[in-house]
């Protein structure tokens, strides 16, 4: 019950937010927010840290920009083209990484998504070092001109609303539940029966599809897709936005990228802009030394000791 | 003749071979010390490249600000990097223990973050140029290539202290230790081992090993903020390849690899980033435990 209140209070205020705020920072947020829910289904309802999702960000972001501008496709369809491509691309990285385990499975992922990042440094449709440019916003469904930054805000707040719901229902699914005990356990799972690597094969392509719909949605937002968006300094900041805002809490990653995209956006114009990386790092020790459940998961602990 | 049967000169081929084995070199060297590291501590250092890279730095410090030379590098570098190691394991990873190796190297992340981004802060992202000693300029005609006497000289000090490590861990007592360490820790303490300190010496070895290769790199490339920053991710690669089981495992594999990569760059020069992660997709489909891996 309270829950659901604070669901509610929470996307009032989204509703509202883009009269306070200025859109095109609250699209980045929501972009971020998508992509590290994506991420916090694997690592913290999955147990295993990708360090390679950046390929699927990136690679979505090309892939929606390329079909937009240079095939014309209408601008939903370039999205869910990207976030598919994405999920055909986690299929085969997913099924690669898992064959090892633990530390393994973060290096396979980095490793590959490297490769994927060099394809696109070197491939022509991605532009190289320009990045594809000019990607246009074009409409919604053919109505709503998304030109104006208020009617594309609530588009992403609808794609938002719908991965949030989507990640939500597969958490409390049979299928979350299933997932969470290979997490805690994965003999225990086996023991049971259950077909382990599928499961994760699984929560993996659906994470890397859901990465793929923000890395799109992002390239339209910004009209813009760089080789930044496939970088592996990309796929250490969704790691952080979930470890900062709490790994395996629904609404950890979206607080997480919360902070981390204002704390950028701050720091961009002050005399810390060149300090961007030394700050996220300093974060990221801290978190891992003192802070490792997160803003929501001390936050959810206090509670739990108070009342 | 062999020009017309290879359809470009000999020279490209074993110019690119020696490059091969150099890279090769490097990525042996820093898996060697990946490998040592994670015998035990259990976590994969991703600061390992932000420490080759401080390692090329302080080469290029003690040259600019003492007038070290190179030989006196060679030996300064690794020690001042081994020490930076040795803190940040007592310090840091230390208090990490009992938890989850992998924010071992959620924390190791964050180092390189911080070492890289400081030193892109204080030095800019371009390099710095660093000479090659004067006893190593020039070079020798071998008739088939032209091999720069450094060049050489990197793939034979790194394959020595290759030998070096294999024969500390293999042949002598404390090596004796650390591989009982990364057997069974808690039974080595109760043999009155420190294991701790065992523990804290490993980690400052196995940077300082990676300091070592910055300092033979800093004459070959340039001295830059960055140079350790996708090398790394390369050399985890080949980690995932050759596994982190076995010492001459990871000085094979690393060897391998730099040869394979030599090899694709004058056959099919659009692959050559790429083919060692290409390696790795074959070898995880093939043997998922890593060529020289124990069991997954």
């Amino acid at each position: 019950m309270n829950a659901k209140v604070g669901y509610a209070l929470a996307l009032l205020l989204l509703l509202a937010a883009p009269f306070a705020v200025y859109p095109v920072f609250l699209m980045k947020f929501l972009c971020f927010a998508i992509f590290a829910c994506a991420f916090n289904l694997i690592l913290g309802f999955g147990g295993l840290l990708s360090f390679g999702h950046a390929a699927f960000f990136g690679g979505a972001a090309y892939i929606t920009g390329h079909a937009i501008k240079v095939w014309g496709l209408p601008t939903e369809l370039g999205i869910l083209f990207g976030a598919l491509c994405a999920g055909a691309l986690g299929v085969v990285t997913g099924s690669l990484a898992i064959r090892r385990q633990g530390i393994y499975f973060a290096m396979i992922t980095l490793a590959l998504a490297q490769m994927c990042y060099f394809v696109f440094v070197s491939a022509r449709f991605t532009g190289g070092e320009n990045g594809l440019q000019g990607v246009p916003r074009g409409t919604l469904l053919g109505v709503v001109d998304l030109q104006s930054n208020l009617a594309m805000y609530y588009f992403v707040l609808g794609i938002f609303v719908l991965a949030f719901v989507v990640i939500a229902r597969t958490v409390h699914s049979p299928f979350g539940q299933v997932l969470r005990a290979i997490r805690d356990n994965e003999a225990r799972a086996v023991s049971l029966g259950y077909d382990v690597d599928r499961y994760k094969l699984q929560a993996f392509v659906l994470s890397a599809t859901l990465a793929g719909l923000a890395g799109g949605t992002k390239t339209v937002v910004f009209q813009l897709a760089s080789l930044t968006d496939a970088h592996w300094h990309m796929s250490g900041e969704v790691v952080l936005m979930t470890l900062l805002g709490g790994v395996g809490t629904l609404v950890g990653p979206v607080v997480g990228a919360g902070v981390i995209i204002t704390l950028q956006n701050y720091l961009a114009s002050g005399v810390l802009s060149a300090w961007v990386p030394v700050v996220l790092g300093v974060i990221f020790v801290v978190c891992v030394l003192a802070f490792r459940r997160g803003i929501v998961g001390e936050l959810r602990a206090f509670i739990q000791r108070s009342f | 003749m062999l020009t017309d049967l290879l359809g470009f000169p000999p020279q490209v081929l074993f110019g690119q071979l020696l490059l091969g084995l150099i890279n090769g070199a490097f990525y042996a060297i820093l898996s060697l010390g990946l490998a040592v590291i994670f015998g035990l501590l259990n976590i994969v250092n991703f600061a390992h490249g932000a420490l080759y890279m401080l390692g090329a730095f302080a080469a290029w410090g003690l040259a600019t600000f003492f007038g070290i030379n190179y030989w006196g590098a060679l030996i300064l570098a690794p020690i001042l990097v081994g020490a930076v190691g040795i803190v940040i394991e007592r310090f840091l990873l230390r208090r990490l223990a009992g938890v989850d190796h992998l924010y071992g190297l959620l924390l190791t992340f964050g180092l390189a973050l911080i070492i890289e981004g400081s030193f892109v802060k204080l030095f800019g992202a371009s390099g710095q140029p660093y000479p090659t000693p004067a006893a190593l300029r020039g070079g020798v005609n071998l008739g088939f290539m032209f091999l720069p006497w450094y060049r050489a000289w990197v793939v034979v000090a790194a394959l020595v202290m290759c030998v070096f490590t294999w024969w500390l861990f293999e042949r002598t007592k404390i090596g004796a230790y650390l591989r009982a360490g990364t057997e069974n820790p808690k039974l080595l303490q109760a043999f009155g081992v420190n294991v701790p300190l065992l523990t804290t010496l490993a980690y400052g070895y196995g940077v300082a090993l990676a300091g070592f290769a910055g300092v033979l790199a800093a004459p070959i490339t340039q001295v830059s903020p960055l140079m350790g920053s996708n090398l790394i991710i390369t050399v985890f690669a080949v980690v995932v390849i050759g596994g982190m089981g076995s010492i001459m495992g990871a000085v094979v594999t690393g060897l391998a690899m730099g040869v394979i990569e030599g090899f694709t760059r004058v056959f099919y020069p659009e692959a050559s980033a790429t083919v060692i992660f290409l390696v790795m997709a074959i070898v995880l489909v093939l043997r998922p435990a890593g060529l020289f891996g124990r069991t997954a």
